[in-house]
């Protein structure tokens, strides 16, 4: 079953195509990378499935249902989640607080609480619950963003560059994070670790200059001309 | 003790020592604790909107003052008692802080502040320009015998006392219980970072819309009380300046801090009146403490307390 | 007054208005656009301008155009320097910080406010004009002998009310001068399009911002110089200059100077008629509803164009 689609959608700033025409399809359990170079536009389609960013035409449908002209707060609350590329964690509020915003959303009382502890100790990060969110390592706050995505307990979750920043060990805990997670919930990685990406990624879908160059399993997209063309070429 | 019990003892405990000072306090300050507590209640007010949400209003004196009017215009020409009366005034506070919540919310940061200055100082306008119900300036007076609320003398000290005290502790309850939950904490969030609260799937403009109503609300039962309790209704507190002083309360108290609104009252009301002694150009007080506060102590006092010693003080 | 003289006194003592006005207002304008600061206190840099011009005027002596023409000269210099002070110790020191300005600056009015209350008093002053030759206007009419001009009773204007209009003129064209054709106007228009950029070229932006809020405050005092022989210097006169300069600016287009002349004009003559014919309260309502509603629907401005 497909989760998560996109018909047509494109986006122009000022005249300048950072999305063109991207049909997107993601079926449920599935774990998908996304990949490209910088400047492909990868932020910007995330940005329009989650409800960011406004598409300058074209659709998006989640579990079957037409959601483009849903505001973000409600695609989020129809399960999906979404971590950001550059951390944007409350800075000034206690990780378990940070937590419970995303927990809270779906729960209450003792529940959050328990979310909260799951979340954290899955990301590892329960020794530094009581600190503030400010005072972790950027490697922790990146993690702290996963463990509010994680929270959420959402269907699609959404991760935009989760290992940028992040130590050699947090990776292998990062990857082995998803591998538990795949199945349950379906995932869309924004990546450019190709390590992390053959690791974890079902399918990978390639973004150049706005459009899908390629998709197919990562073997395929490994050895795909078109595709080292675009890393080595322009990249 | 637990540290929220520890916190709810703090508060209430104020809240105590208030009730008990009426009688051991001289007939003078007395009368300003009385003043001073509605004055803190529309400070918990504003501070619901500054200090939790983040959003600098410069136009509270229009809930203030919509409180106020809507209470006093009805016992003077519609002849209503005055229980009905503090409703309509409270209703009014609401409605009208709904309406420019609406208006306002669309805008952010300085667009914010000076949208809402504008629509308030055109409430403030209006005042004047129906001067014929509401005369102005000059104001109206609410005599001593349409003051008796459910048989209580309010223009009595000791009962002007007693209800100041009980809007304020009621005002400050709700705070207290207001920013201890789920709805309070993620106002907190929306003033740390409003995009990241969104995509966690709340509705910020809602959460928004709320807060201002409520801080209207309570700033209108502030307006209303304050005319009833001291039988007088003028457009200056519709002016400007009654826009400024809850900022600068708030800001001398500690914006974020249930107890700051009434700690900054508090010390404001005494410094001005201290002063006073000394010039009429009372207000340079109040300039000279905004701009220090701002420099040096943008945290305010119950704030800085929070940083150095009780970090989780609400 | 029959209607159409009364519209053209209207429309004078609105251009005297609007000259004064558009100096205030561009003053504001030049601060918000370069500095990104919404300076509250600017109505008080304008009352701080009438009230020196007051002093230097009363201790000048001799011919009433020798105090004037000091007071022109001294008032917005001092008021400059005040402001420049107040940017190094103040602004500065909040690194600009939109909000926190704004506070600060609340501050700063009731502190020069009520400065000049404990010094200058709470009376209403006047200056005296250097010039006020009372000039009678005609007015036409089709009579029985066709077309002819007469002088109706209270049609009149003074010499000195016109070299008002001359002078805010003359003044403004010079800032625009100064803005395009000098170097320290390409600085602070370099300062205006990207504060970071212009101080990886090595722009002194901290001069050019103390700078600018001197100058936004010297073209403020500037204006109610030329007003004081008309009003009279009050502590209280700058709360008014500031709504009107806050509604000019805002329906401008924040930060554009033309924009900024242009609502001036509209504000200024839209002002003196509507006063004339309704009540003046009733003007300032419609006024500052209309800037809030333009604020929340067409932020930049009626007369400004969308910027990405």
């Amino acid at each position: 079953m497909t989760l998560l689609s996109t018909r047509g959608l494109s986006k122009s700033f000022d005249g300048l195509q950072a999305v063109t025409n991207v049909d997107f399809d993601l079926p449920q359990g599935e774990v998908r990378a996304l990949i490209g170079p910088n400047g492909a536009g990868k932020t910007t389609l995330v940005g329009m499935i989650c409800g960011r960013i406004e598409p300058t035409s074209g659709r998006v449908q989640f579990d079957g249902q037409e959601i483009t002209s849903l505001p973000a707060h409600a695609r989020i609350m129809r399960g999906m989640a979404y971590t950001f590329q550059i951390t944007s964690v409350f800075a000034r509020l206690p990780v378990t607080e940070n937590v419970a915003l995303a927990a809270r959303r779906r729960l209450t009382g003792r529940a959050v609480d328990q979310a909260v502890e799951d979340a954290l100790a899955r990301v590892g990060l329960t020794d530094e619950a009581h600190e503030e969110a400010g005072n972790l390592s950027y490697g922790h706050q990146r993690l702290l963003e996963i463990a509010m995505g994680l929270a959420q307990s959402p269907r699609l979750l959404i991760l935009d560059e989760p290992t940028q920043g992040l130590s050699e060990g947090e990776i292998d805990d990062f990857k082995a994070l998803i591998r538990e997670l795949a199945g349950d919930t379906t995932i869309l990685l924004i990546e450019h670790n190709m390590n992390v990406v053959m690791e974890t990624a079902d399918q990978v879908s390639v973004l150049n200059f706005g459009e899908i160059l390629a998709e197919g399993t990562p073997q395929e997209i490994h050895k795909n001309d078109a595709v080292q063309a675009a890393y080595l070429g322009t990249g | 003790m637990s540290a929220s019990a520890r916190i709810i003892a703090l508060h209430l405990g104020l809240l105590v020592l208030l009730f008990a000072l009426q009688f051991i306090l001289p007939a003078y300050h007395h009368g300003n604790l009385a003043r001073i507590m509605v004055l803190a209640t529309y400070a918990v007010g504003y501070n619901i909107l500054f200090g939790y949400t983040g959003l600098l209003s410069l136009g509270h004196a229009l809930f203030f003052a919509a409180g106020m009017y809507g209470m006093g215009l009805t016992i003077q020409h519609m002849g209503f008692t005055p229980a009905p009366a503090l409703i309509v005034g409270i209703l009014a506070g609401a409605l009208v802080s709904g309406a420019l919540a609406l208006l306002a919310l669309r805008t952010v940061g300085v667009s914010f502040m000076i949208v809402t200055l504008m629509f308030a100082q055109a409430g403030y306008l209006t005042v004047l320009y129906f001067g014929e119900y509401t005369r102005g300036d000059e104001g109206f007076v609410i005599q001593q015998a349409q003051r008796i609320l459910w048989g209580i003398d309010l223009s009595d000290a000791t009962n002007r006392y007693f209800a100041a005290w009980a809007l304020f502790s009621v005002s400050f309850i709700v705070s207290l219980w207001l920013v201890r939950s789920p709805f309070g904490r993620t106002l907190v969030a929306i003033r740390e970072n409003e995009e990241r609260v969104r995509m966690l799937g709340y509705d910020t403009y809602r959460h928004k819309l709320a807060a201002m109503v409520i801080s209207g609300t309570i700033s209108a039962a502030a307006g209303a009380f304050y005319g009833l309790l001291f039988g007088y209704a003028g457009a200056s507190f519709a002016s400007v300046q009654y826009s400024i002083f809850p900022l600068l309360w708030v800001l001398l108290g500690g914006a974020g801090t249930v107890l700051g609104p009434f700690v900054g009252t508090l010390f404001m009301f005494y410094l001005i009146d201290l002063s006073s002694g000394v010039t009429s150009a009372y207000l340079l007080i109040a300039g000279l403490a905004l701009v220090l506060l701002t420099l040096f102590a943008p945290q305010g006092l119950v704030g800085e307390i929070r940083r150095r010693i009780w970090k989780d003080l609400p | 007054m029959e209607f159409g003289p009364h519209l053209l006194l209207a429309t004078l003592e609105g251009a005297v208005t609007a000259a004064v006005l558009a100096l205030t207002a561009v003053g504001l304008s030049l601060v918000f656009g370069v500095m990104r600061v919404v300076n509250i206190a600017h109505g008080e840099f304008y009352m701080l301008g009438a009230v020196i011009a007051w002093y230097v005027a009363h201790m000048m002596g001799g011919h009433p155009a020798l105090g004037f023409f000091a007071a022109l000269v001294l008032a917005p210099l001092l008021v400059g320097a005040i402001a420049v002070l107040a940017d190094i110790t103040i602004l500065k020191r909040l690194d600009y910080d939109p909000e926190r300005t704004i506070v600060a600056t609340i501050g700063l009015l009731y502190i020069i406010q009520q400065l000049t209350l404990m010094t200058y008093g709470p009376e209403a002053r006047p200056v005296e004009a250097p010039f006020n030759t009372r000039i009678a206007l005609p007015w036409f009419e089709w009579g029985e002998d066709g077309f002819q001009f007469y002088y109706p009773w209270g049609l009149s204007t003074t010499s000195y009310k016109l070299a008002v209009i001359g002078a805010a003129a003359a003044v403004l064209l010079g800032v625009w001068a100064m803005m395009a054709r000098t170097k320290i106007g390409l600085l602070m228009r370099a300062t205006q399009a990207d504060r970071d950029m212009a101080l990886a070229f090595g722009i002194p932006v901290e001069r050019v911002y103390a700078l600018v809020f001197g100058i936004g405050a010297a073209l403020a005092a500037l204006g109610a110089v030329l007003i004081v022989p008309i009003q009279q210097a009050h502590y209280l006169m700058g709360a008014d200059p500031l709504l009107l300069a806050f509604i000019v600016v805002i329906i401008g287009g924040l930060g554009s100077l033309p924009g900024t002349v242009l609502a001036a004009l509209f504000i200024g003559l839209s002002d003196g008629i509507i006063s004339v014919f309704f009540s003046p309260t009733l003007a300032k309502i419609l006024a500052t509803l209309l800037v809030g509603l333009v604020l929340v629907w067409r932020p930049q401005g009626l007369f400004g164009t969308r910027t990405a």
